[in-house]
């Protein structure tokens, strides 16, 4: 943080690299309210696209898939099989609806990172994985109580251990179940989106300012190399997007059956 | 963290602090995802994958039992075919017992219509022997006296006389007995 504020306050002559204040929009345009910002505007367009694409895959389901359907069964048995059935078994079906609106709400809003013209996660503004996570869970504790009562809490402590253990063990197990996983759940995802858009903006821009705002010989190979990195990064982001939606999703489900049963 | 958050937060725009409107914002997107997409939609590829799953299923069990209900035809089928084949050759036991039956009681019957006709034949012979006899006994007596009178009448000269008497007679009758036989014939 320090190098990028040492750079970021040097003269308009001298690269400056992005910091956090990429991350920051004025309203849309002027006499906009506040709040309606490029993230928020695309929160909900591309929640929109999501119902969109599943309208028109899932409206009127045909036996015989055709078109659109294969698309989306073809999601449908990603997430089913890959993220509910692996944790919840029988009970996938009746979580799918939630897991299938947590993996593609993330991924289209990760992806709208490498969009053109849209070009930013909607995830890396940590509000959004906030509300996901903060659902899930309250979810998962409202499911351990329901189903399990009040040996929710004593079922996810391993047993058969000496008593002294437990004085340590308690606190870490109640710690890391109420406090640590919610908080990494949100934040791994926020800090992933977060990081990958600073490293694509810090290499396109190195391209764009060593070869069109200031090229120099000097700089023509540094600019190169920021166009490639960029391309290769890009890439990159692309798997991290999908891998951060299908972790978080899988998260999600993991918690889900850590409320309806006591497996430890 | 709380340092460091703290610090962070002196700065304008913490990214690690949600702005509120951003999570209403969320909270909405969320929800309408939820609903349109969890709610309604899902649900519904759900139950096709489900109907497709039975349908397939389904025309697994009906082939199934078509197959069974063909073996079960096939069995029916041989074994009236084999009931059928022990029913034709009792039949044809029960057909060659009633032709031997009937080939015995003909052969009795004709057996007996033989013996019939030959009993019936030897009475008609015996009948005709006797009248033959009675009538026979009658004659020679007649001839035999004619005979008599014949060789009486004669003058018993010689023995060759006697012959020619003799033969005579006899020729005589041999000649009766011809001119009968042509008058009969």
């Amino acid at each position: 943080m320090n190098a990028l504020t040492v750079l970021a306050s040097s003269g308009g002559e001298e690269f400056q690299a992005p910091g956090p204040t990429i991350f920051d929009f004025p309203p849309l345009f002027s006499g906009a309210p506040a709040w309606l910002t490029k993230p928020v505007l695309f929160a909900v367009v591309g929640a929109l696209l999501i119902c969109v694409f599943f309208y028109s895959a899932f409206a009127k389901p045909k036996l015989v898939p055709r078109g659109m359907q294969n698309l989306g069964e073809v999601g449908y048995m990603f997430v089913r099989d890959q993220i509910a059935r692996p944790f919840l078994g029988k009970n996938s079906e009746r979580w799918m609806p939630l897991l299938m609106s947590l993996f593609f709400l993330i991924w289209v809003w990760n992806v709208f990172s490498v969009i053109p013209i849209i070009q930013f996660p909607i995830a890396s503004h940590i509000a959004f994985p906030v509300v996901l996570a903060v659902f899930v869970y309250c979810l998962k504790v409202y499911l351990g109580l329901r189903h399990q009562g009040a040996k929710y809490f004593t079922n996810m402590l391993p047993k058969g251990l000496p008593w002294p253990v437990y004085i340590l063990l308690v606190p870490i197990e109640y710690l890391s179940t109420f406090i640590i996983a919610p908080f990494t759940h949100a934040v791994r995802l926020f800090a992933n989106m977060f990081a990958g858009h600073m490293i694509l903006a810090f290499f396109s821009l190195v391209g764009f300012w060593f070869l069109f705002e200031k090229p120099t010989v000097a700089g023509f190979g540094v600019g190169i190399v920021g166009v490639i990195v960029t391309i290769l990064m890009t890439a990159l982001e692309l798997l991290i997007q999908f891998l951060q939606a299908f972790l978080f999703a899988l998260l999600a489900a993991m918690y889900i059956q850590s409320g309806l049963e006591a497996d430890h | 963290m709380i340092t460091a958050a703290s610090v962070l937060a002196a700065e304008e725009n913490n990214p690690l602090v949600p702005h509120p409107y951003e999570l209403v914002v969320g909270i909405f997107s969320f929800l309408v995802v939820l609903i349109v997409v969890g709610k309604i939609l899902t649900p519904r590829i759900q139950q096709t994958l489900e109907e497709r799953t039975d349908a397939i299923e389904g025309g697994l069990k009906r082939a199934e039992q078509a197959q069974e209900e063909a073996r079960q035809t096939l069995e029916q089928y041989k074994a009236q075919q084999k009931d059928a084949a022990i029913e034709a050759s009792k039949l044809r036991k029960k057909a060659e017992e009633q032709g031997a039956q009937i080939i015995a009681e003909m052969k009795e019957q004709a057996q007996s219509e033989a013996r019939r006709i030959i009993d019936a034949a030897k009475a008609q012979i015996e009948a005709e022997r006797q009248q033959a006899l009675t009538s026979l006994r009658a004659e020679i007596g007649s001839m035999s006296v004619e005979l008599a009178s014949r060789v009486v009448g004669e003058s018993l000269e010689d023995g060759a006389r006697q012959s020619r008497v003799v033969d005579r007679f006899l020729e005589e009758l041999e000649e009766r007995a011809r001119t009968q036989e042509q008058i009969t014939s």
